[in-house]
């Protein structure tokens, strides 16, 4: 049986998969700031709180509610993406015309203002929510044990992640879309509602991150930093992916988890810096990122 | 006309009656993290307990006006020291209670020696506050990591698990705390198959949940805190390795961590803990009350707090003195019999002795409450649990 630098290769299948399916977070989180870059110009630093506010959600619908993971899953985006119209309508709409960074601080003063809310209420340790039942268990698969519900977020992710891009990249709704952001005067000339368009989009960018909370709640401690540690990585996904690229996001996505899985086996201890020493690199031979349309 | 109501106020207040007068003022201060990873298992939980020690000691009664403030030190240690200064300089505060984070800790302890106070720490777990960095102002009253070692390591070994594989978080606390556990297991004759380094603080633990799998090893040994082992164990449970086989060893957990990893998830799971509200009859009922103040039943840091602050309180009374060095050397001459931690003293340099109990998380069906989730394994006396004085490199308890 032949080994690379010391790892046998079922070690190796194990990780690589595993890679994926962080990747699977990384991708539909990603797609939620790329969609919202692209077409809003808004740099939304709230992602994380409103990757929170999906688990959150979802555990307060069982826990309050009774209603199971699975209405959760359809449920919870919608609310947390009403959240994010509300967000917009209110204040978001009025700094489309003003630098980027003033979007970046409002949404970075959200961000926090809903985590300490949360932490607040239910404290840091976090709170339990079980896998579904008919997800629990999981394959033996030869080179490791996958877990069903694993497999299952692959999958989710999956779907959500290429149907995203179908409908902005490929449907007549996606290219009224494109056209609002390149000239929102002409697309409204042409009787198009554009700020109620402008408006759906962000909720549909939150409502993606509130999708990954629940997805993540049984596996992630549910806490109202949850979003908070994993939002500087996705950060670095999206530059490396190219701002504002939806097909970009996805992919790097779903490579950059593989190849942190990858540093996980043969250097445990630099998986916390792969992907910004990869950013870093990719920002000084490539400034637009990968798959970035312009500089 | 005014000077002479001024006068007649100022002779009315000499003539107080002479109880008022001699009313000692005492001033607490409960200094931890409110906002952070720790403000569940100490926060403002602390604050109510030594409030609730302050109200059973029946301060009042005893001449002793005492007075409990409350800061929050973010875990920083320059953040403590500035808080604990001016504490100290300017408000008049006597002693310091809780603050968790040793390096907070660490520096409080010594600002507290200099200014000739007490510092009683019970959120804190490094080894040091009484060990090379020790003062004889600096009591430890609830745990240290080497107590937490001895009490998981030693038993889990003891128990015919005897491989060990470790998942250390990647900065000092985390070496510190398989360092420690090493040393256990090699003595109660187990051995250590391997050791993965993981990023502080991390989401995902799959990956290094595999090697540890790939390992053989029998229990495997989490050394790291909040988050991240709640993280890891429940991703261990998803992915079957307890259920393969392979046991967990949390070498530091707090009941909230267990409440919010839930029964069906943490059950099996064994760890150390010095104080758990339903031990008996005595910390049920205290817990009830602390519960109905504060809304959840408490940690060991809470009833360290109320533990440290009754102890305090008693040498005051007993000295009528807030000096430090007073007060520790009677907190330090005078055992105690106490409703939360049992019979216990403090030792010489700092250690406060009291037994520590080995818990076994409770399956779902046993558990008839969400607080209801340790079965009790093993009781560790004071004496075992502790490291010795002697060796500790406490340079003032083991000068004569």
């Amino acid at each position: 049986m032949f080994e690379l630098l010391g790892v046998p290769p079922q070690v190796l299948m194990g990780q690589l998969l595993l890679g994926l399916i962080n990747g699977s977070f990384y991708a539909v989180l990603s797609l939620g700031l790329a969609v919202i870059f692209g077409l809003l110009n808004i740099i939304n630093f709230s992602h994380g709180a409103q990757y929170m506010l999906g688990a959150f959600v979802a555990w307060m619908l069982l826990e309050y509610l009774g209603i199971s993971y699975w209405w959760a899953l359809l449920l919870a985006p919608v609310i947390v993406g009403a959240t994010g119209l509300v967000l917009e309508k209110l204040a978001l709409r009025r700094l489309y015309h003003l630098d980027h960074l003033y979007g970046l601080l409002l949404t970075f003063g959200v961000a926090l203002i809903i985590q300490g809310l949360f932490r607040n209420y239910y404290g840091i340790s976090g709170l339990p929510y079980q896998i579904p039942d008919q997800l629990s268990g999981g394959q033996n698969l030869g080179f490791m044990f996958l877990p069903n519900y694993r497999g299952w977020v692959v999958v989710a992710s999956v779907v959500v992640c290429f149907g995203t891009w179908f409908v902005i990249e490929k449907t007549k709704l996606g290219a009224y879309l494109r056209a609002a952001t390149e000239n929102p005067t002409l697309v409204g000339a042409f009787g198009i509602n554009v700020p109620l368009m402008i408006m759906l989009t962000y909720g549909f960018g939150v409502a993606l991150a509130g999708f990954a909370g629940v997805l993540a709640a049984p596996i992630y401690s549910v806490n109202p930093n949850m979003g908070a540690d994993l939002i500087i990585v996705v950060f670095a996904v999206v530059v490396i992916g190219g701002m504002g690229s939806i097909m970009g996001a996805i992919v790097t996505g779903f490579g950059l988890g593989i190849i942190e899985g990858l540093t996980k086996v043969f250097y445990p201890a630099g998986s916390a810096v792969v992907i910004f020493v990869i950013m870093a690199i990719v920002l000084m031979i490539k400034p637009e990122g990968l798959f970035g349309r312009n500089a | 006309m005014k000077t002479y109501v001024l006068g007649a106020l100022t002779v009315a207040s000499f003539a107080l009656p002479a109880a008022a007068q001699d009313a000692m003022d005492v001033k607490l201060g409960v200094l931890n993290d409110r906002s952070g990873v720790y403000a569940d298992l100490s926060g403002e939980g602390s604050v109510v307990a030594a409030r609730m020690a302050v109200a059973d000691f029946g301060a009042a009664d005893k001449g002793l006006n005492v007075e409990v403030i409350s800061a929050d030190h973010q875990n920083k240690p320059d953040v403590a020291s500035n808080i604990a200064r001016q504490w100290y300089d300017q408000d008049g505060v006597d002693a310091i209670l809780d603050v968790p984070t040793s390096s907070a800790a660490l520096a409080v302890a010594d600002i507290t020696a200099q200014e000739n106070k007490i510092l009683i720490d019970s959120g804190a777990g490094s080894t040091q506050l009484t060990g090379e960095q020790c003062q004889p102002t600096t009591i430890h009253w609830t745990y240290d990591t080497a107590a937490l070692a001895k009490g998981t390591g030693g038993a889990v070994t003891e128990g015919g698990d005897a491989k060990w594989f470790f998942l250390t978080a990647d900065y000092a606390f985390g070496h510190s705390l398989e360092e420690e556990t090493s040393k256990v297991v090699a003595e109660a004759g187990g051995e250590v198959v391997g050791t993965v380094r993981h990023p502080f603080p991390a989401t995902d633990f799959s990956s290094f949940l595999l090697q540890a799998q790939g390992s053989g090893a029998d229990v495997i040994g989490l050394a790291n805190a909040g988050g991240d082992t709640v993280n890891a164990i429940k991703q261990a449970s998803e992915f079957g390795i307890t259920q393969a086989g392979q046991s967990l060893a949390a070498l530091l957990m707090f009941i909230t961590d267990v409440h919010a990893l839930g029964a069906e998830t943490a059950q099996g799971l064994v760890l150390t803990e010095a104080f758990y509200w339903d031990h008996d009859d005595d910390t049920r009922a205290w817990s009830a009350r602390f519960e109905e103040e504060f809304g959840s039943k408490p940690t060991m840091v809470h009833a360290g707090v109320y533990s440290g602050t009754m102890h305090y309180l008693r040498a005051v009374e007993a000295t009528g003195s807030t000096e430090g060095d007073v007060v520790a050397e009677w907190m330090k001459a005078n055992p105690f019999d106490d409703p939360l931690f049992g019979e216990g003293y403090v030792r010489k340099d700092g250690r406060v002795i009291h037994d520590m109990h080995l818990y076994e998380v409770k399956s779902p069906d046993e558990s008839t409450g969400e607080w209801d989730l340790y079965n009790l394994v093993a009781t560790i006396p004071g004496e075992e649990a502790f490291l010795p004085m002697e060796g500790s490199g406490c340079a003032f308890a083991n000068a004569g």
